[in-house]
């Protein structure tokens, strides 16, 4: 069988980074085909190289078994291969009929409408995808899961049957998440072909037919998935064990009270909720930066770690000692009344960056030039220097790779364990059920407890239940 | 002649110069340019249409050559902020700044120590009617594949180029139409009003044509509206003087930048401007 | 020490480029660029009565806007704060003439710099309550303290007489004193104190760490330092526009002696300049100062002198402009390589 999209011994550096290095993929026709691996494991850049984004030093690409030469992203769409992104590319100001049009290249497009007949697989697909949405609404006014079809929509406006979805659930509940990997096989049962780029291995083994592991630039592992298991393609990702988190350790003093939301000292809560649901003002009224509702109470000090360390929780353009004293210009370790001794507040940042082991050159370099695991340690050594009562964390593992967000558990874990209470949220329903002692369910802004018998289905129908899309 | 009647055509004829700059400026910030060298790409359009009149004695060879002088100052902006990737705030500021510079000494080398009282052959309603024209070419073209390109471009520069369009080819074409048509107002200042050439005589109305633009919310309509409104706000003092009401004329000159700042208060504009207005790519 | 070289490189390239346009244009290029140097820096007058005296009122404005800047607040209404300051102290000394001079130096000073301050005050709440990006409204303000100074100079501020359109001269003791046998008065020691100052709050401080913070990153200013982004940048502006008042007020008692018409030959926009080519730094600001202020002074030179416009002048900081940015920018591209 020929395959639909084939790459051939693609190397590409950027610099002296490898990020690719003889790396040969190739999906067919009728097939899902997933590719995994941690955060620079080359999966994206293979992609990109795949969709003309990127030029490869060396390799070549076929399409349909003939050579192209994948230039430009324009290229590839006329040659059939559709991508969708990471990271949302519809304009959030224009409708959905106008994003549309954009993608397919013209205004009018016939695309920027639901398709009329159901003949082929793009078109059953695209007429799924179209259900509920309005062509005339603004892409921003748009709920998550709409956004996503709505990007799969414009991947597909210019009649592509390959579709190259790079993490396309990370942010959808798991009902929606269900209902998009079962398109995508009926999608490839009609003839398509699809590459499956995802770190959740639950979404890899129920849909994909062939798995590729990529580590650091090179194949480790390729197999049918009917041939391979979760922990060992697990152990191909990080390429070795990962060791066991501390034991949960709660003492019955209670530090954060929200209705039926209640932390205890030295006990993990995790919250779960789609995308759009209040978790951002919960943990942000919390956290002491909104207005908190009467009645709710944190106890001081608290730590947070927001959901965008690069915006948020950090100033990238800052030094390490000046990240640390960020939010902490206070600390009587480091200041005199209005006067900030540099030298002194230096001398801490070099201790935390031993004690954490940041992977840095001295505490004077900025924060941009660390890795995204690192600038995580510099968060959580800028809290573990304050002593918080309380951490809240708002999906702390984002954009973090598999081992970089087993490790931010146990740190998460181990912060309990001194008696901190800890209070986390993250899209992922399965990261929240696995790291925290009790769950507590968000849906409209209202919370909902959680028996502690409750099923991985019943937490997923809470939190769907009334949410539309 | 009826006040009335002598009072909108005042306002009509200080107004044109303004909106044929901020359609041009309008354009430029859909594509997430902020060019704030308009007011140079002005002042070089009033110097060239000078010269392109005075040397061939017609207003509408002026009226070309004013559109290159724009275009001239246009092209550096493009060349230094957009392939350059310098912060545009700053080359706008700094061209503005070069541009006083330069025609200050054009004109001298051209017309003398002296300067030239020049009279020039004038234009009165061409520039009216070219300009009118371009409001309505203007939104059509918004609504086209060219101008959903445009938009995208000036919303996210990352989506854009995700789908293969050349953002800055884009920039480029966006900037050099706003000068072509910065220069033109400027052309018009000198053909169709004062007729003749000054030292920064524009006197910061390339500076109004940015306000008129965000007062216009980006829409050649409102920009229309706005710089209509600009421009009868002007002519108030006109009037009132006829009318013979004692006030300081500098309080009517004031007038139109306090409703300008009013109608921008008013307003809550902020959500509509290009998402990607003034970035430069990364 | 590089960063001596490069501005070197940066001078002698606008100069260059005056050459080349002087040149062109049919003017004496060598004639030229002699009365530039002449006039400001060719001599103990030239620098004591001309340079330095053009170059108090940019380094002061500059050392507001820096402030500004670094909050990340784009005040480019320093030319109406500058109005305002210079209309304030034109008031002050006409009812304080019989007061001792250090008296009446300190309150011209206090007086211009609340009236800058005031008149960025208008900007400020918008920005803070409505949003109004501060970019248009000081903008917009300019024109409208432009007119403002037109009305005073030929309403309640006219000389006596009624014919000039300008103010009287304001009293002998208000006037700031002189360095004997020049021109160069008070106001350089506010340069120095504001200077200084100003480079010590931002370094060592809390709350030079908290403008700091605000203008390279409001996002996480806010959320991981809980600092009121609105609050500092507010506050930042409020200075930027008392300093360029106090420059504007500086102006009148220090040098003119009464309040006319186009009183600024563009202080308020070539102090932007001045602050970002010297990125924003106090001390940087005080050379950049200084070498736009010995351009202005020699601009003036070489008109009288050699007969070339005094515009020409707006080509070499124009140029300097956009080549420091051009060659800042290669810096930034190479350490961006490095990491």
């Amino acid at each position: 069988m020929t395959a639909a999209l084939a790459l051939h011994g693609v190397s590409k550096a950027f610099g002296t980074n490898r990020a690719l290095n003889d790396v040969s993929f190739a999906v067919g026709r009728g097939e899902v085909h997933a590719l995994v691996g941690e955060n620079g494991a080359g999966k994206s850049t293979l992609m990109r190289v795949a969709f003309g984004l990127i030029p490869p030093d060396a390799g070549e690409v076929t399409i349909d078994g003939n050579a192209a030469r994948v230039e430009s992203p324009r290229v590839a769409r006329a040659a059939g291969v559709g991508m969708v992104h990471q990271h949302f590319t519809s304009i959030g100001s224009f409708t959905v009929e106008e994003n549309l049009w954009l993608a397919a290249g013209r205004v009018g497009h016939p695309s920027g409408r639901p398709p009329i007949s159901n003949a082929t697989a793009v078109d059953e697909l695209r007429a799924a995808l179209w259900r509920g949405l309005d062509r005339t609404a603004a892409a921003e006014t748009l709920p998550v899961s709409a956004k996503q079809r709505l990007e799969l929509l414009q991947a597909l406006a210019t009649g592509a049957d390959i579709l190259l979805l790079d993490e396309p659930t990370a942010l959808l509940a798991p009902a929606e998440i269900e209902a998009l990997l079962a398109l995508l096989r009926s999608f490839a049962r009609g003839g398509g072909a699809v590459v499956l780029i995802s770190h959740k291995l639950s979404d890899v083994f129920a849909v994909a037919d062939r798995i590729t592991v990529l580590r650091r630039g090179r194949v480790v592992l390729e197999g049918r998935r009917s041939e391979l298991t979760s922990p060992e393609v697990a152990a191909a990702m990080v390429g070795g064990e990962i060791e066991p988190p501390p034991a949960p350790a709660a003492t019955g003093a209670v530090r954060i009270e929200a209705g039926p939301l209640r932390v205890q000292a030295g006990e993990v809560v995790g919250i779960a909720a789609i995308e759009g649901n209040g978790q951002r003002s919960l943990l942000r009224a919390l956290a002491g930066l909104e207005p908190m509702a009467s009645g709710w109470r944190s106890e001081a000090p608290v730590a947070f770690l927001p959901g965008d360390r690069t915006t948020e929780g950090l100033i990238a353009g800052f030094s390490l000692t000046e990240n640390l004293v960020l939010g902490h210009d206070r600390d009587a370790r480091w200041t005199r009344g209005p006067w900030i001794d540099w030298g002194e507040a230096e001398r801490w940042m070099g201790v935390l960056i031993d004690r954490f082991e940041i992977k840095a050159g001295s505490p004077r370099v900025p924060v941009s030039s660390l890795s995204g695991g690192n600038q995580q340690k510099v968060l959580f050594a800028k809290i573990a220097a304050s002593s918080p009562a309380v951490v809240i964390a708002e999906n702390p593992t984002r954009g973090l790779d598999f081992k970089a967000t087993v490790e931010l558990h146990h740190e998460l874990r181990r912060l309990a364990s001194t008696g901190v209470a800890v209070l986390f949220h993250s899209p992922d329903l399965d990261e929240v059920l696995s790291h925290s002692d009790r769950v507590v369910v968000l849906r409209g802004g209202e919370l909902l407890p959680v028996r502690s018998t409750a099923t991985r289905a019943e937490v997923g129908t809470m939190m769907a239940a009334g949410v539309g899309g | 002649m009826d006040p009335t009647v002598d009072f909108l055509a005042a306002a009509i004829r200080i107004a044109t110069p303004l909106l044929l700059a901020a359609l041009g400026e309008m354009l430029t910030e859909r594509s997430g340019v902020l060019n704030l060298s308009v007011e140079g790409a002005m002042l070089a359009g009033c110097l060239a249409s000078a010269l392109g009149a005075h040397w061939s004695g017609s207003p509408y060879f002026g009226l070309a050559t004013g559109a290159l002088g724009g275009l001239a100052v246009a092209t550096v902006f493009s060349l230094v902020a957009i392939r350059g990737r310098v912060d545009q705030v700053i080359v706008g500021t700094a061209l503005t700044l070069g541009t006083i510079g330069v025609t200050g000494l054009w004109y001298r080398w051209a017309f003398g120590a002296e300067g030239l009282g020049l009279t020039l052959p004038t234009v009165v309603w061409t520039p009216t009617v070219i300009a009118g024209a371009l409001v309505v070419t203007v939104s059509v073209l918004l609504r086209s594949t060219i101008g959903l390109r445009l938009r995208a471009v000036g919303e996210s520069a990352v989506a854009a180029r995700a789908i293969g369009i050349g953002v800055e080819r884009y920039r480029a074409a966006a900037t050099a139409v706003g000068g072509l048509l910065a220069g033109l107002g400027g052309a018009t200042l000198v053909l169709g009003q004062v007729g003749t050439f000054a030292e920064r005589m524009t006197a910061g109305r390339g500076f109004i044509a940015i306000a008129i633009v965000v007062l216009g919310r980006w829409h050649p309509i409102g920009v229309m509206l706005a710089a209509v409104g600009f421009g009868a706000l002007t002519a108030l003092q006109f009037a009132f003087q006829a009318v013979g009401i004692a006030l300081p004329y500098q309080l009517f000159l004031m007038l139109p930048y306090l409703v300008a700042l009013a109608a921008l208060a008013g307003f809550g504009w902020r959500a509509r401007a290009p998402a990607d207005l003034g970035r430069s790519l990364s | 020490m590089t960063a001596v070289w490069r501005a070197i490189g940066v001078g002698l390239i606008a100069l260059g480029v005056l050459a080349a346009t002087l040149a062109v244009l049919g003017f004496d290029p060598v004639a030229g660029l002699a009365a530039l140097g002449r006039n400001s820096v060719g001599s103990w007058y030239a620098w004591s009565s001309a340079t330095l005296v053009r170059a108090i009122p940019l380094i002061i404005i500059g050392l507001g806007l820096g402030l500004a800047f670094r909050a990340g607040a784009f005040n480019i209404g320093a030319e109406g704060q500058f109005a305002a300051g210079a209309i304030a102290a034109t008031g002050t000394a006409m009812v304080m003439g019989s007061w001792p001079g250090p008296v009446s130096w300190v309150a011209t000073a206090a007086v211009s710099t609340v009236a800058g301050a005031l008149w960025v005050l208008i900007p400020v709440v918008l920005k803070l309550r409505l949003g109004v990006l501060e970019v248009i409204s000081t903008l917009l303000l300019n024109f409208v303290a432009e007119q403002m100074v037109s009305w005073m100079v030929q309403g309640p501020l006219q000389e006596p007489q009624g014919i000039y359109p300008q103010s009287a001269p304001i009293p002998a003791d208000v006037r700031l004193p002189v360095l004997a046998g020049t021109r160069l008065h008070l106001g350089v020691v506010w340069v120095i104190l504001l200077g200084t100052v100003l480079w010590i709050v931002i370094g060592r401080t809390r709350w030079g760490f908290r403008l700091r913070a605000v203008g390279e990153a409001p996002v996480a200013a806010s959320v991981a330092g809980r600092i009121p982004v609105g609050g500092v940048q507010a506050a930042a502006l409020l200075l930027s526009g008392g300093l360029a008042g106090l420059a504007g007020g500086l102006e009148v008692t220090g040098v003119t002696y009464s309040l006319y018409q186009n009183l600024s030959p563009g202080y308020g926009f070539t102090a932007i300049a001045v602050a970002l080519i010297a990125r924003l730094h106090p001390l940087g600001i005080i050379v950049a100062g200084v070498g736009f202020g010995a351009l202005e002074a020699g601009a003036s030179g070489m008109q009288r002198e050699a007969g070339i416009p005094a515009v020409a002048v707006n080509v070499v900081q124009a140029t300097i402009i956009i080549v420091a940015l051009l060659a800042l920018r290669k810096r930034r591209v190479a350490a961006v390589a490095e990491a």
